[in-house]
């Protein structure tokens, strides 16, 4: 597969929720890039339609207008069959809430994209210990989550977002539950999979510890992209900041 | 099973598609679910049970008691069809709200890869399971209780005279086959609901 230079795309994109009688415009017609490789944040206030740009990237939602592009693919040619394997092949999902399987252990939580990729369960379980080696939680692979800290939990997400090898990682929100410490150790991680493995992270965010690692930064506001920043161009000091918007 | 990644041989540049789970792994993590959420699923059981011993209970009797008026028979038959449909909405609700239950696991999974259709399966081959398991239990206790009832009344020999391997085998047959069709019919809705959640709502769901 020729290596397109954009990996995400979209162009127009309009988004619209009704709400009773009125209907909001959560995306107003959006223009994102998104290179292979980079690490992006998607930066807004609540109520900008980052979640709603999130899912619109990420396949969980259908825009009402306009396209969105992974690796030159349009996702509205794809029927749900190619949908599901774009989301089990090419996109790993790390949520705020973690959303892992309650009842699984971690072992078994990020084994599960392995099954529906078709793997064989030793074949998943070797790759499920992998990765939770890779983000250190080796030891404790047969806890369940409820046993786990809210760090913990997320390194699992992120074990899993990464069990069929996909090339984007959409992480919306992924400090948004832990504490400043916690929070950037996941941000470290995000950074060093980045880096080390060349998987474009793509993340919502109202963390200004995350400006620190982007490659550029999108603003958004009231559904349209407001501004967008190279790292380079921000001078950074997170603690003078004031903590959120 | 190799994984097709990116080879499109089928599908658009780059993107392929799913296999099938094979119907194995389905039972298996079918099964792995009802393991870990037990007491939920034995609630469900405990409706179909109960209903179904009731439907056994009042077969068996017919049975034994071999001649009945036709103002008994009808009575009785509405009595059974009144508690069938009982437990059919009790099953309905009590997998209405399992199902709700899980929507976010349903979304986490449709983010994971999972298809709309490995989701309604998988809730369809609980639903079997579970009618199933309840229904044979149902058919049990409704056939035991009849007996002692009638052996109380009557004596041993009124009560197990009527019975051969082939009633007794009917029963059970007509048991668990009206037992798991209905706990099939109560799932279906509720199942294809959470199956065709996109998958971002199923996520925000506040339950």
């Amino acid at each position: 597969m020729s290596a397109t230079e954009y990996i995400v795309r979209t162009k127009d994109v309009v988004k619209e929720f009704k709400m009773g009688q009125e209907t909001l415009r959560a995306l107003n017609g959006i223009n994102v890039d998104i290179r292979r490789g980079e690490y992006i944040s998607i930066m807004g206030p609540s109520g900008s339609g980052k979640s709603t740009l999130f899912n619109a990237i990420g396949g969980l939602d259908k825009p009402d207008s306009g396209s969105v592009f992974i690796n030159d693919v349009d996702m509205a040619q794809l029927d749900a069959n190619e949908l599901a394997f774009l989301r089990c092949h090419t996109i790993g999902y790390i949520f705020q809430t973690f959303n892992l399987v309650t009842v699984m252990t971690a072992l078994e939580n990020v084994r599960l994209p392995t099954i529906f990729a078709g793997m064989t369960t030793d074949d998943g379980t070797e790759r499920a210990i992998a990765l939770l080696d890779m983000v250190g939680l080796g030891q404790r692979r047969h806890h369940k989550p409820s046993e786990l800290s809210g760090g913990q939990q997320q390194r699992v997400a992120i074990a899993r977002a990464l069990a069929n090898n996909p090339s984007i990682i959409l992480a919306d929100e992924p400090t948004g539950n832990l504490d400043s410490k916690t929070g950037t150790e996941i941000i470290d991680l995000l950074r060093k999979l980045n880096q080390e493995q060349g998987v474009t992270v793509i993340s919502a965010t109202h963390d200004f510890k995350m400006l620190d690692v982007s490659d550029r930064i999108i603003w958004i506001r009231d559904g349209t992209v407001d501004k967008i920043e190279l790292r380079s161009d921000i001078d950074i000091k997170v603690g003078g900041m004031g903590g959120e918007m | 099973m190799p994984i097709e990644k990116g080879r499109g041989s089928h599908g658009k540049a780059g993107v392929g598609r799913l296999p099938n789970l094979p119907m194995g792994v389905m039972i298996s993590i079918t099964l792995n679910g009802l393991k870990t959420r037990l007491s939920r699923a034995m609630v469900t059981a405990a409706g179909i049970l109960l209903g179904i011993a009731f439907l056994s209970y009042v077969l068996t009797e017919m049975t034994l008691a071999g001649h009945v008026t036709e103002e008994q028979r009808a009575r009785q038959w509405w009595l059974v069809v009144m508690a069938l449909l009982t437990t059919t909405v009790g099953i309905a609700n009590a997998m209405l709200m399992s199902v709700t239950e899980r929507f976010r696991e349903i979304g986490t999974m449709k983010c994971l890869g999972a298809l709309d259709s490995m989701v309604v399966k998988l809730f369809i081959i609980e639903a079997i399971f579970i009618g199933i398991v309840a229904s044979i239990g149902g058919w049990l206790l409704g056939w035991f209780f009849a007996i002692l009832s009638r052996w109380s009344q009557f004596g041993w020999y009124a009560a197990v005279h009527p019975i051969t391997l082939q009633n007794a085998v009917a029963l059970a047959g007509i048991c668990t086959g009206i037992g798991a069709l209905l706990t099939l019919v109560a799932t279906i809705a509720p199942a294809i609901r959470a199956a065709e959640m996109p998958a971002a709502a199923a996520l925000r769901t506040d339950v």
